[in-house]
Order: C-alpha cells, then structure tokens, then sequence
C-alpha cells in the first residue's frame, strides 16, 4: 500500500456534522462570555439580541449531532467512541501512550473521553440553559441551582474546546483528516495503528487507489 | 510490541456512563445549587472582596453580580449634571438634582438583589430615598394605578403598580455597599426594590412617571411577567 494514497476517515457526512456543531459551539461560547463578563456585557450591552443568539444556537447544537446518525458512518464512529477497551485504561494511564506501544484504534481514548464529556456537557447546559430562559418551569431555587450548573459546565465546556483546539493545531495532518476526510497511511499508523490493521484485516475499500 | 484490542466495538460503553453520570451531576446541582453556592460565597467573599487581581470574577466562585445592559454602551452621567424628573398624572410634577435626592430622607436596609434567571448577590447594603417620600411629594391624582420608570440608556422601561411602588423596600437608591451606586450598578441614581425580581429595579433612572394605565416593560415585553413579586 502506498503512502500517497493514504486512508479514509471521515466521510462527508460526518464532516458536515463536525463543522456545524464547531460553528454553532463557536456562536455558544462567544455569547456566553458577553453574557457571563461585566466588562465585556457592559461594552457590547444589547443583552436580549445576544441572549437570544446564545439561547438558539444552544438549542440548535443537538440538531446536527443527531442528523448525523442519518450516516452509517457516523453512528459506527459514534459506536467506536462509546466503548472502551482493556488497552484505552492502559493508553490513559501510561506516560508512554505516544509511542505506539499500545494499541489505538481509530480513536484513542482521549478522543473517546472528551466526546462524552463534550456529549453530556452539551445536555446539561440544554436543560439547567431552558429552565433559565424559560423562568415559569421550575420554582426559584431550582433556577439558581440551574445557573450554578450553567456556569460551572460552561466554564467546564469551554475548556474542553479549547483544549481540543491546541490539539488540533498540534496535528497538521488530524486537521486535514477532518477538512479532507483523508489521512496519511504513515499518520494512521503511527496514531491510529489498530484501525489501520483492522481496514487491512477487513480488506475494505479504505486502501482503494483511487486513480 | 503492539497488541490488538479485541475490536474496537466490543468494549463496555463507558461513553455513555459518563454522559448519564454528567446529567446526574448536573440534576443534583439543579436541586442543590442554591445551598452549594450559599457555602461557597460565604467561605470565598473575604476573598473576592481583597482580589486585586479581579481574577475571581472570571470564575462563577460564589454569588457574584451580572451586569446587564439592553442598549450599547450607556454613557456615563456625573452627579453634577444629574437630574430626575418625577411627573405625569399628579399635582406637583418636579426635578430633582443629585443634591436634592441626598439630602431628602434616607432609607438604609441589607437586602437581597434576585435575578429572575436564578442568579442573587445576598446581604447587600443599600441606601436612597424612598420611592413613597416622592410620591407623596407628587401627589398622584384620583385616577392613576402605576408608576413607570425609564432609563437614561433610552430605551429601558418598566411599571409597578401604584401600591407596589410605595412599598418601604422601593428606593431610588444613591449608594450600595455603603458607596455612591456605580455606573455599572447604574448609577448615579437607580431604582432597588427588595420584594421584587431584579428586572423591576430600572438602572440608571432618568425619569418616574405616574400613569392611568400599567403597560408591560422592556423585559416583560419579552416574556418576563409584569407582576414582579419574588416567588417561591
């Protein structure tokens, strides 16, 4: 197999899915800082237009997450994401887990623990974020519980993002996996070693020459 | 060397574990919060309070303040040039300077300031003129049922009916925390009223009016109930 054809790894669909939830995350996490922070709320002001920005893009955050399990694709890396194998304990308490020592499927256990953690962020803030805006659902200490949450995922979330971004900007070619949906076989071996024996092991399509 | 798992998919869904884990934490901190909260800002506001740094307003640590403004930025108004203009349905419509308001009664109570989202800042001192000493100095006429306050931003209003407005928690207040009320509180000059959801106490006053009538505010305009009352 050669090193210019390189492997698939995420389809287009799951692309399109990947890119609406960073733009609609993007939107949450801008309006909340104007929201959250005096100085900047102060300076911008406009509190209604901004909160209902924030309110709807939230709202809306689910929508592509679900669409996408329209995608077989997408609901096997869903599936993969999920389940956590003997060697991802392994991977998260080794310092070596770099090396190649341990085997790591198509998603090693970092990514597997900031989807969930992404995943069930984003519900708890949907839920504590409608008893906020919508003051009639739930008696008063309930709603200051809510905003306690609120703040305290957000700021949780927030953080996450960021450090899925550095990440991201570490990694060339895990960015152009998810731009381009294709890597470099060397990228997917030295990363993803145990996905890349799997597609072999299948003979899947995932090697095809494609011209 | 290298080992192979047994197939990716064949581990224990430990995802979603810890998605149902995060949505219980969460349902606890609903229901618990306010208690939770409670002890942090009684352990954290000597802290918060000697903070030169302002760090710990970037993280929601205790009860800490919100600053709204519906409009852009809000120019500030000095004292000097301050004036409230009482009017509308009564017998002696009047301005009154800065001067004026601090040198009429004042009304010194601790009371806490309620947002209707959830979020309250306990124990706050506040002083000012009440509400009542200037409507009795106005004299609504037989007719009027409510009061509305409007803002220098220029576009902030809200109504309390006549009867909740004299209340001996509704104060035009001039100082917080033992201080001249800041800008960003909305000062020079702002309306605090304790019984009521924060909503109801207009920032940076510019004029009273009393009316005939009791028409939605800015915020109940947008959802908000016009009866203000702090609930259960």
């Amino acid at each position: 197999m050669s090193d210019l054809v390189g492997v698939d790894r995420f389809t287009p669909a799951e692309r399109f899915v990947h890119r609406s939830v960073a733009v609609l995350m993007g939107v949450c996490l801008v309006t909340a800082a104007i929201l959250y922070n005096g100085s900047i709320m102060l300076a911008i002001g406009h509190r209604h237009l901004v909160e209902l920005v924030h309110v709807w893009c939230g709202l809306a955050l689910p929508v592509p997450m679900l669409a996408g399990a329209l995608s077989a694709a997408y609901r096997t890396d869903v599936r993969r994401l999920n389940r956590f194998t003997p060697s991802d304990w392994r991977w998260l308490r080794s310092r070596q887990r770099r090396d190649g020592t341990i085997a790591v499927g198509k998603f090693n256990a970092g990514q597997k623990l900031n989807a969930h953690l992404v995943a069930g962020s984003t519900l708890v803030l949907l839920g504590t974020g409608a008893v906020m805006y919508w003051t009639g659902l739930v008696r008063l200490s309930w709603r200051s519980g809510a905003t306690f949450v609120h703040d305290w995922f957000a700021l949780g979330l927030g953080l996450l993002v960021i450090g899925h971004i550095v990440y991201a900007l570490k990694d060339p070619e895990a960015r152009r996996g998810m731009r381009e949906g294709r890597v470099s076989t060397r990228w997917a071996r030295a990363e993803h070693g145990a996905w890349v024996d799997e597609i072999d092991d299948a003979g899947s399509g995932g090697f095809e020459a494609r011209r | 060397m290298g080992e192979r798992p047994r197939g990716e998919l064949d581990g224990a869904p430990v995802g979603r574990r810890i998605v149902l884990g995060l949505l219980g934490l969460g349902a606890v901190g609903v229901v618990a919060g306010r208690s939770v909260q409670e002890g942090l800002s009684h352990l954290l506001a000597p802290v918060q309070l000697r903070d030169p740094t302002g760090l710990t307003s970037l993280v929601p640590l205790g009860n800490t303040w919100r600053y709204y403004s519906v409009t852009g930025a809000v120019a500030p108004r000095a004292t000097s040039a301050y004036r409230l203009k009482v009017f509308g349905d009564v017998a002696t419509p009047a301005m009154y300077s800065y001067a004026d308001l601090a040198a009429l009664p004042q009304a010194s109570f601790t009371d806490t300031f309620q947002c209707v989202t959830g979020w309250h800042v306990p124990d706050v001192p506040w002083s000012g003129v009440r509400l009542a000493d200037l409507l009795d100095l106005a004299g609504p006429t037989a007719d009027a049922v409510g009061v509305r306050f409007r803002s220098f931003d220029g576009t902030y209003a809200v109504n309390m009916t006549l009867e909740q407005a004299r209340a001996d928690d509704v104060i035009v207040a001039l100082s917080m925390y033992g201080e001249p009320v800041t800008h960003d509180h909305g000062g020079p000059v702002r309306i605090y009223s304790g019984s009521m959801y924060g909503y109801k106490s207009t920032k940076w006053l510019d004029e009273i009016e009393v009316t005939t009538n009791n028409l939605p505010g800015y915020w109940e305009d947008r959802g908000y109930p016009l009866d203000g009352i702090i609930g259960e």
